[in-house]
């Protein structure tokens, strides 16, 4: 990559992350006011992923005809729904709901030095070491 | 928060979407938060490079927001810290071993179709709707 590359990289980031406090989305009471369904429900996170699943969704739809060696896109075919899968992604629901912090917001809040972030980001590390470690996560390069 | 409405939802998420979609076209990777935050921690991995300065621009666009507005800057704490510990460390696991988060499953994947990030996004979704039903009725 190239340095130009670099600050391009750089400014994605920078979307993403004004993207996550613009939208409400690292505050972890409007996501715990979206997950809580049955409590006083803030459709906020819903809209949140209609406009990225969107623009993300017809965006690449977009590139795929760019396609060229300059432009590679990483392959986007469904993997099998398998145990790993599913185990993963009940684990990762229960933390969720448990923290209204995924792992974008809880970065995102890293840099106003909130003590949740401080706590949370370092033990969602050794969860992620524990899971390459003994469950054979992100072995493939 | 007087002046959020769900515009700046929408068009929060359009600005996460265009840079997943930025990261993914000069990285040539599925840019979910999970996986370039989690594959740092691997000595191996060839492509720290664009990683660390994508989750740096995450950050330092993040803290940006919180200064110019005050709806962005809203935090309402809602659980004790050492909750927050608990949820860091299931977020990481879980994160991992289902291979992605709300972001890489939930946004990339189900923004192209793909039936492995739909399933996951589906079950993450619900298990934690049950988690807040049963931690508010446990707790509160």
């Amino acid at each position: 990559m190239k340095a130009g590359r670099f600050f391009l990289i750089f400014l994605a980031g920078a979307l993403f992350g004004t993207g996550l406090a613009v939208s409400g989305m690292t505050d972890p009471g409007r996501v715990i006011g979206f997950l809580d369904i049955f409590g006083s429900w803030d459709p906020a996170l819903l809209f949140v992923m209609a406009g990225a699943v969107g623009v993300y969704g017809l965006g690449m739809l977009i590139l795929r005809r760019f396609q060229n060696q300059n432009l590679k896109l990483p392959s986007t075919a469904s993997s099998p729904i398998d145990r790993q899968l599913i185990i993963g992604a009940v684990i990762f629901g229960v933390g969720w709901g448990l923290g209204g912090f995924c792992p974008g917001p809880a970065l995102a809040n890293l840099g106003t030095l909130r003590i949740e972030a401080l706590l949370f980001v370092p033990a969602m590390a050794i969860g992620m070491l524990l899971a390459q470690r003994f469950f054979g996560a992100d072995q493939e390069r | 928060m007087a002046d959020y409405t769900l515009w700046h939802a929408l068009t929060g998420g359009i600005l996460i979407g265009l840079g997943s979609l930025l990261a993914t076209a000069l990285s040539g990777k599925i840019p979910g938060i999970s996986g370039v935050f989690g594959r740092l921690l691997i000595p191996a991995t060839p492509d720290k490079k664009w990683r660390f300065l994508f989750l740096l621009g995450l950050i330092g666009g993040a803290a940006l927001s919180f200064l110019l507005w005050d709806s962005a800057a809203l935090f309402r704490p809602m659980r004790p810290l050492v909750v927050m510990g608990l949820a860091g460390l299931l977020v990481g696991l879980g994160t991992r071993i289902g291979g992605g988060c709300t972001s890489g499953h939930g946004v990339c994947g189900v923004g192209t179709g793909a039936k492995d990030s739909i399933a996951a996004t589906l079950i993450f979704v619900g298990v934690a709707m049950v988690t807040v039903l049963i931690y508010n009725r446990a707790v509160l």
